[in-house]
């Protein structure tokens, strides 16, 4: 399929500081591709690079094949949604939204025509006369899309746009959002900080820290195979335990061997071994080869326990279970070769796991 | 830290192009600057014979002798009981028009202002008439059967009109502070146990500091150097700091001699808004307007 | 009782405030030149005041002067804030205080230091000098008055309007504009009241037969103010008051969309 969006070697600095280190990153047409991570990890940054509000410091950014550098926002097939929507709070509704038609001298009739039809689009019909500080939260937040909307962007850049919205709101725009994306057939680059929304929502995510990707891939892969400790814990909890590499498919931490599905690292190789919540299943009654351990606390969250074990050497376990157990119990557990992820103790990747394949 | 620097950055997109401040930085240049710098050049040279100018601080020497120094300190004295009464009684003002309702307390603050708009030497005729021997006032007085009092060309007098022209610069500023003040603080204090008159002190007036300073420098540099009010009021025999300086520019043309006297306000003002700034967090001027 | 006795205090003070002023209305209709002994009601005052030349040249010089001066620092003004906005906080700070020197400077020493640079670069003084010298100390009361609208302004509708296609000089135009307008306003208004109340920098930068109301009534005093001063002030300051009343009127119909914002 055709990259939309390529960065090629970008970096980009503020004042000597480094926010952006070698971003290599494609992003497809019709992808929703979210850039995933903490604050201040340089995600915003990338976002506000293909909106042309920075320009990186070094490397290239293409868009549709161009290079883009020093084309000023204005003339960029792009649109954006804010991350306070940035509505103009001196322009009501209809003229908020016909804000960019009127720029481009478009016919009275069909701004109106237009922007009707965005405002059904985005649910709000007959809001067109409402004043845009009266509007709720999410009321503004759909505002802003029909605004980048109308202007028929290739496209849309989000920036946490439902950061400031209640949750229950959230959730139902998530899949608005998705909806509209596929409707339009228009490539959506997404930023956000939560990692449920960017599961959810995702055709791709883009794992980001300090500056640097720390992995790409589709919301399967980055959850089921991170590829550093980072992503393993960023993307939902996680228990990381330091671990070696005996042979190919053997790990061994904990103080036990492990089959693994893993392979290609040296023999002795130090490991991180990343093991989720919910793929242990804890037992009270304790056989050999498990792991074992003393329940410190349990909580309830709604839909499973979430329960802490200490383990026999030293390390604490996260676990998730429907089953209910009480604090000081003596439980054990054994770990599949497929609730086993393995990983360098220290690497960081920004090639897309569908080229490792292809390769 | 490195964080919170480009984060900072980030959500804090500028507007518009720097060049849009170049006519504003020229006119600083020309009118601001350049004009000081000629003050500190005219007070530290003299015309000497065949029209040389050469460098001296004869006339930085005369301005600290006694004669000089006498007008200095009575001008400050006045300009301090006139800061000192104009903070006494606009401070409660701004109090009060900060406990009213918005509606109200904004056509009261309008009532502070609009004074202005009729001439300030006028409305200090008026008072030159209405406390006249004969004026209005000892008209009243004789009418109650009290003898008549010598108002005019007073210290007193002149202390009078320095208050009256100069009070709304001293509400103004510390009611546009009470205005931004988060009166949670005041009831957290109460809340805590302060009685009114701690809280007062320890709460209010603290957090009022900074409209406190800028009513307190609108009030007292053009106090200290007003020749109109004190003329008016006070006669000839008020020779005051800003007279001297009038004098030496329009009467005397000794504009070396002037400009000595001008640079020690200019000393003044820097003080004053050295203390200015130190207390203006919002570094933008906001308490003096 | 607490309640009254704030109301009292408020009342003195504005009685204080207001008691010359209405002295100056009340004896412009004096018959005679007296402001303290009424002789019996005339308007010969505001007859003749119409055929003052004098009197008519200085009001012309006072009020062109004030919405000239006011104008011209509300654009220089308003655009120093924009063009400052991306300064370094540094530089920003310098340059403030820069702007703070002509509002806590002592007036007569601006005057003087301006009287000092006309000398030197030879400008005759007079009314174009008093204009130049008024736009100076106005333009701090502009960028004083923008400055915080600036800072509550959301920087991103800027980025917005560009993003939607706005060339910056018409993202300038249609959107900071029209958020920081109420500052715009409020610092045009502050800089003609400055103008048209100066009295000190007008006295050290003209000249000669340039005069404009303040130097007039100044150099009367000596001699006896004419009541046709008063008349004309007292014209005036009732042309103020129904100007804010117009005003008021006009603003409380009307809904505030960019008041509201700021909450």
């Amino acid at each position: 399929m055709e990259h939309v969006i390529d960065f090629k070697n970008v970096y980009k600095e503020f004042d000597g500081v480094d926010v952006l280190s070698n971003i290599n990153l494609y992003i497809k047409q019709n992808e929703f591709m979210t850039l995933l991570g903490p604050s201040g990890c340089g995600k915003t940054t990338m976002l506000r690079i293909i909106g042309g509000f920075e320009e990186p410091t070094g490397g290239n950014v293409l868009l549709f094949g161009e290079n883009i550098k020093g084309v000023p926002p204005y003339k960029r097939r792009v649109n954006t949604v804010f991350q306070r929507y940035a509505l103009f709070p001196h322009l009501n509704v209809f003229e908020n939204i016909a804000f960019g038609l009127k720029l481009k001298k478009t016919e009275k009739s069909v701004i109106k025509k237009r922007v009707e039809d965005m405002l059904k689009l985005v649910g709000l019909k007959n809001y067109g006369d409402r004043d845009v500080s009266r509007l709720s939260g999410g009321q503004q937040q759909r505002i802003a899309i029909a605004r980048a909307l109308v202007n028929e962007p290739e496209v849309l850049l989000l920036d946490e746009p439902l950061g400031a919205l209640d949750l229950k709101f959230r959730q139902g725009m998530q899949l608005e959002l998705k909806r509209m994306q596929k409707s339009l057939g228009i490539t959506f680059v997404y930023v956000t900080h939560d990692q449920e929304e960017a599961l959810t929502m995702s055709d791709a995510i883009a794992v980001m820290d300090e500056g640097v990707i720390q992995q790409v891939g589709t919301p399967e892969q980055i959850y089921n195979e991170p590829r550093n400790s980072f992503v393993a814990d960023f993307i939902g909890e996680s228990n990381i335990i330091d671990g070696i590499m005996k042979a190919d498919y053997l790990v061994h931490f904990a103080g036990n061997d492990f089959k693994c599905l893993d392979r290609g690292f040296n023999e002795n190789e130090p490991v991180r071994v990343v093991v989720r919540p919910e793929d242990i299943e804890i037992t009270r009654g304790i056989k050999d080869g498990m792991i074992t351990g003393t329940v410190t606390s349990t909580l309830f969250m709604g839909v499973h326990y979430e329960i802490r074990l200490d383990g026999k050497n030293g390390f604490e376990w996260l676990v998730h279970s429907t089953d209910q157990f009480q604090i000081g119990e003596e439980v054990g557990f054994i770990l599949e070769p497929n609730d086993i992820h393995v990983m360098e103790a220290s690497s960081y990747d920004n090639v897309r796991i569908d080229d490792m394949e292809a390769v | 830290m490195k964080q919170a620097l480009h984060k900072n950055k980030m959500n804090n997109p500028f507007v518009g192009s720097r060049a849009f401040a170049l006519p504003y930085y020229a006119w600083l240049a020309i009118f601001i600057i350049a004009p000081l710098i000629l003050i500190v050049l005219y007070a530290f040279t003299r015309t000497g014979s065949g029209g040389v100018t050469v460098l001296t601080m004869e006339n930085i020497v005369n301005a600290f002798s006694p004669t000089y120094m006498t007008v200095f300190g009575r001008s400050a004295l006045y300009a301090l009981a006139a800061t000192a009464i104009c903070l006494a009684l606009g401070y409660p003002v701004a109090y009060l028009l900060s406990k009213m309702k918005a509606n109200r307390a904004a056509i009261i603050s309008i009532l502070f202002i609009l004074p202005m708009w009729m001439n300030f030497l006028l409305r200090t005729y008026a008072w030159r008439a209405l406390l006249d021997n004969s004026g209005i006032i000892n008209q009243l007085l004789m009418a109650i059967g009290l003898e008549p009092v010598q108002f005019l060309y007073t210290g007193g007098a002149v202390l009078f009109g320095l208050v009256y022209n100069f009070l709304p610069f001293m509400i103004l500023p510390i009611y546009s502070v009470f205005q931004k003040m988060d009166t949670s603080y005041a009831i957290a204090a109460q809340d805590l146990g302060a009685n009114r008159w701690q809280t007062f002190w320890k709460v209010t007036v603290p957090l009022t500091k900074s409209g406190i300073i800028s009513g307190i420098t609108m009030v007292f540099m053009p106090a200290m150097t007003t020749f109109v009010i004190t003329r008016l009021l006070g006669g000839s025999h008020f020779m005051m700091y800003g007279d001297v300086i009038e004098m030496q520019f329009l009467l005397m043309s000794e504009w070396n001699f002037g400009s000595a006297l001008a640079v020690i306000m200019l000393l003044l003002t820097i003080i004053f808004m050295w203390v200015m700034r130190k207390y203006d967090k919002e570094g933008e001027g906001a308490a003096l307007m | 009782m607490a309640r009254f006795f704030k109301q009292f205090y408020l009342a003195i003070i504005l009685i204080f405030m207001y008691l010359p002023i209405g002295a100056l209305i009340l004896f412009s209709f004096n018959e005679s030149k007296s402001m303290a002994t009424w002789t019996g009601f005339s308007t010969h005052w505001y007859e003749q005041l119409f055929h003052d030349p004098i009197i008519a040249e200085a009001l012309w010089v006072t009020i062109s002067v004030a919405l000239l001066s006011a104008l011209i620092a509300t654009v220089i003004g308003t655009f120093a804030v924009i063009g400052m906005d991306s300064l370094r906080k540094k530089t920003k700070g310098v340059v403030l205080n820069l702007t703070y020197v002509p509002m806590v400077n002592a007036d007569i020493v601006m005057g003087i230091s301006l009287l000092l640079l006309f000398i030197f670069l030879n400008i005759p003084r007079g009314y174009w000098t008093m204009l130049l010298a008024h736009i100076t100390f106005n333009i701090p009361y502009v960028i004083f008055s923008v400055l915080p609208k600036m800072r509550q302004m959301d920087r991103s509708t800027y980025e917005a309007a560009l993003d939607m296609g706005a060339k910056p000089s018409e993202a300038v135009r249609k959107v900071v504009f029209p958020q920081i307008m109420p500052g715009i306003v409020t610092g045009f208004i502050l800089a003609f009241t400055m103008s048209f109340d100066d009295f000190m920098i007008s006295f050290f930068t003209t000249q000669g037969t340039t005069q404009n109301l303040s130097i007039y009534i100044y150099s009367m005093a000596r001699v006896g103010i004419n009541p046709m001063i008063n008349a004309l002030s007292a014209i005036m300051f009732v042309v103020v008051i129904v100007l804010l009343i117009v005003v008021n009127v006009r603003s409380t119909k009307k809904p505030k969309r960019t008041l509201q914002r700021e909450y």
